[in-house]
């Protein structure tokens, strides 16, 4: 187990090296100068020449991706080129946002998906099954932008539940903020659900044809008692990947529902960004939404190597 | 054939058909406004109904379809047509250094979500469709990379490749002779589950200005035009959103029943 993880591990920290690279080379190529692009047209190149010096645009482009790197390994992600604030403190404000709705989205989604995947797989070929089928096969269709903006109609709109849009702020106390994160969160729980409701029902269906839970049948347990003590049990695995592997779809998935919900998480910045020119801030928002994917990759093969030794010595 | 594949060809080829006649016919200009005509609900003159300049909502749909499959159907080419010859050889070349960096490097381009590569292209190079055919492109190659490489790698142990190594054929002519015609059936069901979220990437990617730009029809703008008026004009949400949901579905069941159709172990199960 301990050189399975050395070698992932290894591999990880060579992931994550060739990705800053890809994020800096690409955003490297952006035309114009983000001093002029700062200061306007008018600007006297002395003036231009010290911007620069301070933004620490003066040096090779190698020493700036290398000065990228080593400011981000001690949390320096640099100076957003427009609101002049640490780029680090503008992202750890919004991640308040858009990681506790990815992971309120996470739990929702799993509270919907395992239930409606277990009586699936239970209720297989009979009516309850082929509605759960056919509801996670609307569930995939449906744009989960689309499905907020329904969501915001009924609920706010008619119902006035909720709000249609905005962040209370945790200082206004946990319950008003999951209050206003409740729709976002529904919204992009939806798709992922049906996914896992399809990944739990095949995973336990594979697990009914094993021989051992024939032998727990005819050791007695009743079809409800194998399923639960022993199916559920051994399909956990799969679906526990896939859920590892949503969390970080989630996180970029929120990038667009915050844009329905006008939420100030990570993606309103990243728009903002883009459109203010503040390559520095989509550059560092990028390489963490990045880092979270392959980091969640890299815990969900180091779990799923610890549950089952097999995967360790075929990698 | 299963209903699921009669089903999905049936609400697909609507989709496909509805955007190949809007190159010829549409019930009105799609991009003429009409701001006199603006907002009606679907009714007998504009099936639809029509948006918040006038413009006719149907002939909007027709022409979005277009983008949608243009950018969905151009994406998979890009993944297809990188991918598999990435996949097949990493399958030739099994457990060597090729095979090696092509994995690693398929597991890199899978940890930028498409979303993500559309951000940074968008970042350099300003957003448009080309841009949301290459962001969703890119993040087509390791799935079909992948799941080449995976199905080729089997077929490697066969007999029937051993035979052809014995007559001397190399290991490129095999992956295009042998390999390749008996993987063809997986990429097609691949493909059309690929073409499926493609359109939900480019609707998506367009509801956040990253997409096709106006006047350029989209499903995706059409949302985002919607969402300020949903509360008094419903139909400009729900109509783009249900043509989306349409033809995501007819897609997915076309590559169910597809699967069924084409994968002989599925079909041998089930007689």
């Amino acid at each position: 187990m301990l050189r399975y993880s050395l070698k992932r591990a290894l591999s990880l920290v060579l992931s994550l090296a060739v990705a800053s690279l890809v994020i800096f080379a690409v955003i490297e190529v952006a035309p114009g100068d983000p001093a002029s692009f700062m200061l306007g047209v008018n600007a006297q190149e002395d003036t231009l020449a010290a911007l620069r010096a301070e933004l620490g645009l003066d040096v090779s482009k190698t020493e700036r991706y290398f000065t990228w790197v080593a400011g981000m390994l001690q949390g320096d992600f640099g100076v957003s080129y427009t609101y002049r604030t640490p780029v680090s403190k503008m992202v750890a404000d919004r991640m308040w946002v858009s990681l506790p709705l990815a992971l309120y989205a996470l739990a929702l989604s799993t509270a919907i998906a395992f239930p409606a995947g277990i009586y699936a797989a239970s209720r297989r070929g009979k009516a309850g099954d082929v509605a759960v089928m056919g509801a996670t096969q609307l569930g995939v269709a449906v744009p989960n932008f689309w499905f907020a903006m329904m969501l915001v109609l009924v609920f706010a709109i008619n119902l006035r539940w909720f709000n249609a849009g905005g962040f209370a702020g945790w200082d206004k106390g946990i319950w008003a903020g999951l209050h206003s994160l409740t729709l976002p969160a529904v919204a992009l729980a939806l798709p992922q659900a049906a996914i896992l409701a399809r990944v739990m029902r095949s995973a336990l269906l594979d697990i009914l044809g094993e021989d051992f839970m024939r032998t727990a049948r005819a050791k007695g347990l009743t079809r409800r008692q194998a399923l639960w003590r022993h199916g559920v049990r051994n399909a956990l695995i799969p679906v526990l990947t896939i859920i590892g592997l949503q969390f970080s779809f989630l996180l970029a998935g929120s990038i667009i529902i915050e844009q329905v919900f006008y939420l100030p998480g990570l993606g309103r910045l990243v728009f903002q960004s883009i459109s203010s020119r503040d390559l520095i801030v989509v550059e560092s928002v990028v390489m963490l939404l990045v880092f979270a994917v392959i980091m969640v990759n890299f815990l969900v093969d180091l779990a799923y190597a610890a549950v089952d030794p097999r995967l360790r010595s075929r990698t | 054939m299963s209903r699921n594949l009669i089903l999905g060809a049936a609400l697909s080829s609507l989709v496909v058909l509805a955007a190949l006649l809007s190159f010829v016919w549409t019930p009105y200009d799609h991009a003429a406004l009409n701001i006199p005509a603006k907002l009606q609900t679907p009714g007998a003159q504009h099936w639809f109904g029509t948006d918040h300049f006038g413009r006719d909502m149907f002939s909007m749909i027709m022409v979005g379809a277009r983008t949608s499959i243009a950018v969905a159907l151009l994406a998979v080419g890009i993944g297809m047509s990188l991918g598999v010859p990435l996949g097949l050889t990493a399958a030739a070349r099994k457990g060597s250094w090729l095979d090696e960096l092509i994995m690693r490097g398929n597991d890199l381009v899978f940890a930028f979500p498409s979303l993500v590569i559309a951000i940074l292209i968008t970042a350099v190079f300003g957003a448009g469709a080309v841009n949301a055919i290459i962001a969703i492109g890119i993040f087509n190659i390791p799935v079909f990379a992948r799941i080449t490489r995976g199905a080729a790698l089997s077929l490697w142990e066969r007999e029937f490749i051993m035979a052809a190594r014995v007559a001397g054929k190399g290991a490129a002519r095999i992956s295009a002779e042998h390999i390749l015609p008996n993987v063809a059936n997986l990429l097609i069901v691949q493909g059309t589950i690929q073409f499926s979220l493609g359109i939900l990437a480019e609707a998506g990617l367009s509801y956040v200005g990253l997409g096709a730009q106006p006047p350029t029809p989209s499903w995706g703008r059409m949302l985002a035009d919607a969402q300020t008026m949903v509360s008094f004009a419903p139909h400009l949400a729900l109509i783009p959103g249900v043509a989306i949901i349409l033809t995501v579905l007819g897609l997915n069941l076309m590559g169910d029943g597809l699967r069924d159709l084409l994968d002989p172990r599925i079909r041998v199960a089930r007689t």
